[in-house]
């Protein structure tokens, strides 16, 4: 049965969003006996209740709470509002996630010193390796039932996928098939398998992805350790006179304010919210805010190269049937400074309904050109490219200097511009798979604007010393030993590859660390 | 409230062509909005009735279907006169907008010129103002997202009710 804490119990372990990294470290807690309480901002809405349509879905999904963005990126200029898309729900994104699993490369664990220096990048390598993870993948990977690994077969390919595949051999790539996925191809688990329905983003309605709202979370509830708190929203971390985390202050869904006694705070609010609450939490003992010792927190936000293709054939695709990302190409994802930047990228299938279609093909688009297009859905086939993108200082998630929240928190504002890396990489990518789907006969293709961003990533950022980041190896800041950081807000570099596969590996990890000290006694 | 009718209104055939209606051209009467074939009509609340015909056609000049018929860019704008009723500012906003291209479109106003060209060269014209920004950002979600709709794009819409696709042409592609 699930646990209820009492607010003023000091040996819980509180943990600060219940998505990809807060749901599995709440469960690897729990299951080694220690005490947790999620707080979770958004509801708890299981799985049935999700809804196949996706403005429906959005209204019902996402972190729509006020936010700014400026900078280069299209986004500022089209979605002012809106700089990602992100979960706010028991869950977190994974309720949204596509489920793409991959580990990173040995040497996007060292980009610096792999790459050499990047002018205007702010580089450095984990303090990390892929053999230090390899044992924690491997967890990751049999806890998410990934296909093609731990055995467990891939997914069959749909439409948008063998649109794919019979460009991606045309050309002469190596390396097509239907992915790692994180979605059952066979009924594993408790839960059954994929359906083809096609709303992956919109939440898995069969539970066939895995997301921690029907995986990690109700599964560190049966430990009768774990209690998950809903509506929960935390607006500061508060701390003693030495400098230890003490509390966490969060507002209900009537916007009372309750104060949560911890032995240890885990932040896990994705790569926005996390450094938005460290910076929130300003005192006089830490007048930048809490674990900013580096002036890091906030810093070098990675959002990958992104971009879409979409092409149009002479006859129907119906890109939309089946698993939205159904199909990857990893033979640009390694390193190869010859094609004009450092670092890789992955091309993975992607579908559209019409109304996100219309919203983002070309956000601001109109007239006949536009419709045209919208036109010709049926015959359509889609892609997304993912790859690394560079780090930099100036972009960087700030608390905004006027407007506040309802629980008179500053918002925070998303300042992102694209590197010459970045821009380089997706014209690269935009040109290799426009010469895909022309090889197989595409009529028209779309080089799309990424959207808003899907993956957060480096503003706690982990580093060697302390004046390089914000957290150590294991997530634990260098500054307040009580508190920790458990989300994708800890990579130090992007790699290309879909990262919530790492997120997940560095909680079963950090897991691991905490009880250890916990039991030895140093926090 | 705004409403949307389908309707033969109670106006005979003698009566409309002695209005000087030309053409295609959307019916004003009263306070509604009468398509040419009378098979349905909307009725404003806030905004002048032209204003309403004007948004339909200015709906469909930003995104021109010219296999969807008329009704569903007027329920695709209708949103705005039902705001206008309680919104002074967006009452504002559309009105003056709208009067805006009738003064560049010239004598017989925005509805007057007869080639779609040159009702696009206007707007091209304005495409940065609040104006055209609040009617296609609102358009881009009220007009796409009307189910009705989906067909016509051949898109299925929600599938979970029919067990998903996997047995229903997730791979069924043939032509590759
Ligand atoms: C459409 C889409 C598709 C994606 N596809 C893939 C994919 O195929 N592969 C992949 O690897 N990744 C994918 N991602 C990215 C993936 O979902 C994220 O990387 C991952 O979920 C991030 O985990 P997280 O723990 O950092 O944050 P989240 O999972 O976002 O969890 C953060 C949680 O914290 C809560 N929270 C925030 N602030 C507070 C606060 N102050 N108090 C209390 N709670 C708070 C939020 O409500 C949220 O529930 C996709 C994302 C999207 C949007
Ligand atoms: S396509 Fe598969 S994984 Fe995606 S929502 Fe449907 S059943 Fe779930």
């Amino acid at each position: 049965m699930a646990a209820s804490y009492d607010l003023d119990d000091d040996g819980v372990v509180v943990i600060i969003g219940s998505g990809a990294g807060g749901g599995t470290l709440g469960n690897e807690l729990a299951q080694k006996g220690i005490d947790v309480v999620i707080l979770e901002a958004g509801a708890r809405i299981e799985y049935e209740d999700f809804i196949n349509d996706e403005w429906d879905s959005f209204a019902q999904l996402a972190w729509l709470d006020h936010r700014t963005t400026g900078g280069g990126w299209r986004v500022a200029k089209d979605f002012p509002n809106l700089p990602a898309w992100i979960v706010k729900a028991v869950g977190g994104t994974t309720i949204h996630w596509a489920g793409a699993s991959l580990r990173f490369q040995d040497y996007e664990f060292r980009t610096l010193s792999h790459y050499g220096k990047v002018e205007g990048a702010n580089l450095l390598d984990w303090p990390l390796t892929l053999a230090e993870l390899e044992p924690y993948y491997v967890k990751a990977e049999d806890k998410m039932g990934v296909t093609r690994t731990n055995g467990i077969e891939g997914l069959p390919g749909n439409n948008n996928f063998k649109v794919l595949k019979a460009g991606a051999d045309k050309i002469g790539y190596k390396e097509c098939h239907t992915g790692r996925m994180a979605i059952n191809s066979a009924d594993r688990d408790d839960r059954m398998s994929c359906q083809q329905t096609g709303f992956c983003f919109q939440g898995c309605k069969w539970g066939a992805k895995w997301s921690t709202l029907y995986t990690e979370i109700p599964k560190g509830e049966a430990t009768g350790k774990l209690e998950v708190r809903p509506d929960s929203h935390v607006v500061r971390i508060e701390h003693d006179a030495d400098g230890k985390a003490t509390n966490v202050v969060y507002a209900d869904k009537e916007g009372n304010l309750h104060s949560q006694k911890a032995r240890i705070v885990c932040v896990a609010g994705n790569s926005i919210e996390s450094p938005r609450l460290l910076l929130n939490s300003a005192s006089n003992l830490f007048p930048d805010g809490l674990a900013n010792s580096s002036g890091q927190v906030g810093r070098n936000y990675m959002r990958h190269t992104t971009g879409s293709v979409y092409a149009v054939f002479e006859k129907p695709v119906h890109m939309y049937r089946g698993t939205t990302m159904a199909g990857i190409i990893r033979d640009e994802a390694g390193h190869d400074p010859s094609r004009g930047f450092v670092g890789g990228y992955e091309l993975e299938t992607l579908a559209l309904g019409v109304p996100f279609m219309a919203a983002f093909l070309d956000p601001g688009g109109w007239g006949r050109s536009f419709a045209s297009a919208m036109d010709s859905y049926a015959h359509m086939a889609g892609l997304w490219i993912v790859g690394e993108d560079m780090p930099q200082e100036q972009n960087a998630v700030r608390l905004h200097g006027e407007i506040k929240d309802k629980y008179g928190m500053p918002v925070p504002d998303v300042w992102f511009t694209d590197h010459p890396n970045d821009t380089a990489m997706r014209n690269h990518a935009y040109k290799q798979s426009q010469a895909l789907y022309e090889a197989v006969g595409a009529t028209r293709t779309f080089p799309t604007p990424p959207y808003p961003s899907t993956h957060n990533l480096g503003t706690n950022r982990m580093s060697e010393k302390p004046q390089d980041g914000v957290v150590n190896k294991w997530g634990q800041s260098h500054d307040i030993k009580n508190l920790f950081v458990s989300d994708g807000s800890q990579f130090t570099t992007g790699g290309a590859e879909n990262p919530t596969l790492t997120i997940v590996s560095l909680a079963i990890r950090q897991a691991d660390y905490i009880a250890g000290e916990m039991a030895s006694g140093t926090i | 409230m705004t409403t949307i009718y389908e309707q033969r209104p109670g106006l005979s055939r003698r009566e409309l062509l002695k209005r000087g209606t030309i053409g295609a051209a959307l019916i004003i009467t009263g306070n509604a909005v009468i398509s040419p074939d009378r098979a349905w009509g909307l009725e404003s609340a806030a905004l002048k009735p032209d204003t309403m015909a004007t948004l339909i056609r200015l709906a469909r000049d930003i995104y021109p279907h010219d296999a969807i018929a008329d009704r569903f860019y007027a329920i695709a704008v209708k949103g705005h006169d039902t705001r206008a009723a309680g919104d002074a500012g967006h009452k504002e906003l559309i009105e003056a907008g709208i009067a805006d291209l009738d003064r560049r479109a010239g004598e017989g106003g925005y509805r007057g010129l007869g080639w779609e060209d040159d009702r696009v060269r206007i707007l091209r014209e304005i495409e940065t103002t609040p104006f055209f920004q609040a009617v296609r950002g609102d358009l881009v979600v009220s007009f796409y997202n009307q189910k009705e709709l989906w067909p016509h794009f051949g898109y299925e819409g929600e599938s979970y009710s029919k067990g998903g696709y996997i047995t229903r042409g997730f791979d069924d592609i043939e032509w590759l």
